[in-house]
């Protein structure tokens, strides 16, 4: 650059994330505070796992789909088991199915909540951030509870799930969803009717259902901009089909739908509570018998080796469309394997939605998306020739600083 | 685009009836869960990549389709692209997925880009042109997308060839032993297992 020049200048962001502890290069054309032009480098944290795993077989990979996000850790899994049973021609038990949707719900429930406490955080509201993140840690040990791990759950196996939930069980799982179904009110009230937050998220970072569309956007944020997707309405799997799962759209709360983050709260916050009515009906209605279809590991292998054909395997994550293509040769390994998580389908959304908003809104309108990549701390300013570094702190704090602005 | 719900059968139709020749294979598999075993189906269609475009046109015809990512595998002579759509979605049950199959020879690798159409395709445009060596026509953005600017030109980690990510590339974390240079642990440890050397390498598929 050369030096003289006013307008505009480049604000590179990142590889690392201004909101969420996840890498990403940003890059902003900046006309004062306000952003022209926005371009994104992922692929920060690439660590190769697709070719990993096609040297590797499927009882291996499950742990491996287990490690491919921190927070969706049966998404994945769930996935690409679905994919790799299509293909070896395995009937999965019913009573599987049910424990698998119970689990991803209990998933869907921790990881909305972990994004309402970050989206909290990004705006200054760091009580309401603790508020959250006291009431998630329920979900949370409910998941330990069930599974034995708070993450990288190691539950679904390829043909069922690796355990079942006991009569005893029932009791820990309906304290929490009544826990839930008693502060989620509270939770609605404290977010949605808070008028500096309104003040923040209305008309921000919005997505029109168009773009939507047109940018392949799955799961909240597709809803959010008013596009009825939801693959469990849509394309119902495991016990999806027995219930009646709709989804979630804000208009249904809002009578409208504005594709703006505020948006984006109502829908993840609804979901909570459509979760705990899934589990619910899913405890209820949850059919007796095995929970996998072949308990021996080597037999399981056989079958899977013996497999060949292609299929695809697609889950509802908490984040939208998790998307998993296999294609078995007859060998121990995969010839062929393609994952594609759900933010995978979202990161471009971020272009339309953060042209034009003011570099204070950065960090509320990324998270907006809830990004699944993973973070560092370094902003570097160029502006002028001259360079100055803004750490992760600068930048939540320039956006404090607007709400407490907007409250006075 | 209507909001006709057409069964799998009748989309399939549609496309032999467009498309003649062109479309080599059709097949449609479901995949039926839970109690009630309500049926998922998928239509895997080959087609010619001359007829890309057309073919994602006929289907924004029929229901402006989701592109959830393109897949390619490397076939040996050749590389195969596989562009996933779903259509139907926002009805209950409705959705399939259209799963559209393109060959592409090792001596040209070369696919006309779906952007026009599906502005969102970019993203999986750029990735399957590092990871697979594919020439995306007209892309309006060619750059790199998850491989770092230093990874070296010429090889395409989704390649099992000449072009794949070679051995000397691969770091082999279990092979670096513990580091040597570290204070004492607070506890005793067990002995560590032996491991395999570069004479006697671990066998096929050992976890």
């Amino acid at each position: 650059m050369s030096g003289e020049k006013k307008a505009p200048y480049i604000v590179p962001i990142g590889p690392t994330h201004p909101a969420l502890k996840e890498p990403v290069m940003f890059t902003f054309e900046m006309d004062g505070e306000q952003i022209r032009e926005v371009d994104f480098a992922p692929g920060q944290v690439h660590r190769g796992i697709e070719w990993m795993g096609m040297r590797r077989n499927p009882v291996q990979i499950v742990h491996l789909t287990d490690r491919i996000c921190g927070i969706c850790g049966v998404s994945h899994t769930l996935a690409f088991s679905r994919a790799v049973e299509q293909v070896a021609e395995i009937e999965v038990p019913e009573r599987a199915d049910y424990i698998r949707t119970i689990i991803a719900e209990f998933e869907r429930i921790q990881s909305h909540l972990l994004w309402a406490g970050v989206a909290a955080h990004e705006l200054g509201f760091d009580s309401l951030l603790y508020l959250t993140w006291q009431v998630r840690e329920q979900a949370m040990d409910v998941i330990e509870n069930l599974t034995g791990n708070r993450v990288n759950y190691g539950i679904v196996q390829v043909g069922g799930v690796r355990r079942d939930i006991v009569p005893e069980q029932h009791k820990v799982i309906e304290d929490c969803l009544s826990a839930y179904e008693g502060v989620l009110s509270k939770l609605l009230d404290l977010f949605l009717h808070d008028r500096t937050i309104a003040m923040r998220c209305r008309d921000v970072g919005v997505l029109s259902k168009d773009d939507a569309l047109k940018l392949c956007t799955v799961g909240p944020t597709a809803r959010a901009s008013g596009v009825n997707v939801d693959l469990r309405q849509d394309y119902p799997y495991c016990a999806y089909g027995d219930l009646e799962v709709r989804s979630i759209l804000p208009d249904q709360y809002a009578g409208e739908t504005r594709g703006d983050v505020y948006d984006r709260i109502v829908v993840r916050l609804l979901e909570v509570g459509q979760s705990c009515r899934i589990i619910r009906q899913c405890l209820s209605e949850m059919p007796p018998g095995e929970v996998t279809a072949e308990p021996k590991l080597a037999k399981l292998l056989a079958i899977c080796k013996k497999a060949s054909g292609e299929a695809i395997g697609r889950v509802e994550a908490p984040r939208g469309e998790c998307f998993h293509y296999v294609l078995m040769a007859g060998k121990e390994a995969p010839h062929a394997w393609k994952v594609k998580a759900s933010s995978y389908s979202n990161l471009m959304s971020w272009i339309p939605m953060l042209r034009g908003e003011q570099i204070a809104d950065i960090p509320i309108i990324v998270a907006s998306i809830d990004p699944c990549l993973s973070c560092t701390d370094r902003v570097a300013v160029v502006k002028g020739g001259l360079q100055s570094i803004l750490s992760r702190e600068d930048l939540h704090r320039l956006s404090v600083e607007k709400t407490r602005r907007l409250q006075q | 685009m209507t909001e006709e719900i057409l069964t799998p059968e009748q989309v399939a139709q549609v496309f032999r009836d467009r498309f003649g020749a062109a479309v080599t294979d059709i097949r449609i598999t479901e995949r039926r869960e839970g109690v009630k075993k309500n049926p998922n189906y998928n239509i895997w269609i080959d087609i010619d990549r001359s007829i890309l475009n057309p073919a994602v046109a006929t289907l924004i015809d029929i229901h402006f389709p989701h592109l959830a990512v393109i897949s390619g595998v490397d076939a040996g002579d050749a590389v195969r692209l596989i562009y996933h759509f779903t259509v139907f979605y926002g009805h209950r049950g409705a959705e399939c997925t259209v799963s559209f199959s393109v060959n592409l020879p090792k001596g040209d690798l070369s696919i006309p880009t779906i952007s026009g159409l599906i502005p969102g395709a970019v993203f999986s445009e750029r990735e399957k042109q590092e990871f697979l060596g594919v020439r995306v026509i007209d892309i309006p953005d060619g750059r790199r997308l998850f491989l770092p600017d230093d990874f070296p030109e010429g090889i395409y980690p989704w390649r099992k060839d000449e072009t794949g990510v070679p051995e000397g590339m691969i770091n082999e974390l279990w092979r670096s032993k513990r580091p040597v240079d570290r204070p004492a642990p607070p506890a005793d440890e067990k002995a560590l297992c032996e491991l395999p050397t570069e004479d006697t390498p671990a066998e096929e598929g050992s976890p």
